[in-house]
């Protein structure tokens, strides 16, 4: 790592008792920086299609036993494994992906396949009455997924919703795997370098914790807020 | 004019209707009465096309229900439809509750759609809860609201399908005082009801239904004073002991 070595070269503002220094913040910031963008990435992207596969799993008998098997091997593989599996099927392939990318394919995946599962949950919870009662209206089935089956099936999903959004924010981490360095990553190159396990291990729980917790704290708020 | 041709109607090998002929005129109200099980409520459901039909046709100010080109949801907003079981929409306000399909589907403004909720919400009775949640509601407000909201859209026939089944008896006389209320107010109603003296006294006609077939129709004073067949006597012995 370029910045590493200047990390290493360039002693200016040492702190006391400890081998860090100010420069290596920089390089942490990257990592954190790399955290959130897998998230943001994979959240988006796995949401968006574990909504659609969700709804066709929920609509379609086709979809519903065809994805099965599917499904559950996203489920019960590891994802540490899976994230080798990719990168390896790529390489076979003759690809040469950005390890960025294969992260965020990997748990866009993983996302999604737990995000159907919610969305399924959430629609089947609604009372088919209440869908016959938006049809008896005069609603069509767009009008009454949109009005009626969709906010509903929202208020079911969102508390599991938001517990897998926070399992994925950790979940990064293992896209070290592949070669890339976010948050987690950065600091066991420090820690080597520095011997300062646990100020760094703490720092970046913190940190960690900090993007996370906001998430939760929302998510508690909305659901009070859309309690029915 | 709801005209019910030889309707005949199965789910898989179960035969529910076999083989239906009625006819609901303009400002009537026909009480549908009928041991439970007998397919009444299967009647209402195809009559505004939630159930398809094997055989017969049904047909509504002309237009036939179950016919290819039919655009069902426009028929569907003349055929106000309220249910057993309460079915307001648990998210909405009860104004949000009435207002949601003249917005949605008659593309009618917001503050219009709000306005035309509020007086339908009034004219049941339900003016001081406008801003109430369902949950908030008793089983009869729930099914005034029900009311309401299918009479937002403004249907020419109201169809009921034992509205009061599901209530505590007490709250009983508050809906079938706003169904006297449209009677009055000139509303062509399809009621079916276990509630033999509320039939007998607002209905115009009664019919009686049988294992998927009407086993008598005539003027409701009729049917259940002097009934013509055995089996209507049988049925309103046993209801009316
Ligand atoms: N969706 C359905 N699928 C299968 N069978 C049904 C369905 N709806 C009603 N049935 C059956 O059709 C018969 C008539 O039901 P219904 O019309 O509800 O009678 P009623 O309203 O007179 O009590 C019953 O035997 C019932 O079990
Ligand atoms: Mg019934």
């Amino acid at each position: 790592m370029a910045r590493l070595q200047t990390g290493l070269n360039v002693m200016q503002f040492v702190l006391p008792y400890s081998g860090l220094q100010w420069s290596d913040l920089p390089f942490m910031l990257e990592g954190a920086w790399r955290t959130i963008m897998l998230t943001i990435m994979a959240g988006s992207l796995g949401t968006l299609l574990g909504v659609i596969v969700g709804w066709l799993r929920e609509t379609f008998v086709s979809f519903r036993i065809g994805l099965i098997p599917f499904i559950d091997v996203i489920r019960s593989v590891p994802l540490i494994i899976q994230f080798i599996l990719v990168n390896s099927f790529q390489s076979i392939l003759g690809l040469q992906f950005d390890p960025f990318w294969i992260g965020v394919v990997t748990l866009s995946i993983y996302m999604a396949v737990l995000t159907s599962e919610l969305v399924r949950a959430g629609l089947q919870s609604v009372r088919p009455e209440l869908s016959r009662a938006g049809r008896s209206l005069g609603m069509s089935y767009w009008q009454g997924f949109l009005h009626i089956r969709a906010p509903l099936a929202i208020r079911t999903a969102l508390p599991g919703w938001i517990g897998a959004l926070i399992a994925l924010t950790k979940d990064t981490a293992l896209v070290s795997v592949i070669g890339y360095i976010e948050l987690l990553r950065a600091a066991q190159v420090l820690i080597n370098r520095s011997n300062e396990a646990l100020l760094i291990l703490a720092g970046v729980g913190l940190f960690y914790f900090v993007i996370c917790y906001p998430v939760s704290l929302y998510a508690r708020r909305l659901e009070r807020r859309l309690a029915i | 004019m709801i005209e019910i041709h030889n309707v005949h109607k199965a789910f898989g090998s179960l035969k529910v209707i076999r083989g239906v002929d009625l006819e609901i005129k303009k400002g009537e109200v026909l009480c549908l009465i009928g041991a439970s099980g007998s397919g009444k409520s299967t009647l209402l459901q195809c009559v505004n096309g939630l159930e398809p039909i094997q055989q017969g046709e049904i047909q509504v100010d002309g237009i036939s229900v179950h016919a290819k080109d039919t655009n069902l949801n426009k028929l569907r907003q003349k055929l106000g439809i309220v249910f057993q079981q309460y079915n307001a929409f648990p998210h909405l306000t009860a104004l949000e509750n009435v207002a949601l399909a003249p917005r949605v589907v008659k593309r009618i403004s917001k503050a219009e759609a709000r306005a035309l909720a509020s007086k339908h919400l009034k004219h049941v009775g339900l003016g001081d809860k406008e801003d109430v949640f369902p949950s908030r509601l008793s089983g009869g407000q729930q099914q005034r609201l029900a009311i309401a909201r299918a009479l937002a859209m403004e249907p020419s026939y109201m169809l009921f399908d034992e509205v009061t089944s599901a209530l505590d008896p007490e709250l009983v006389g508050e809906v079938l005082d706003t169904l006297r209320m449209l009677k009055s107010e000139g509303m062509t109603m399809v009621v079916v009801t276990h509630d033999i003296v509320f039939a007998r006294e607002t209905g115009d006609r009664i019919a009686f239904f049988k294992d998927g077939r009407i086993c008598e129709v005539g003027e409701a004073w009729q049917v259940v004073n002097a009934p013509r067949e055995e089996h209507t006597r049988q049925f309103l012995k046993r209801v009316l002991a």
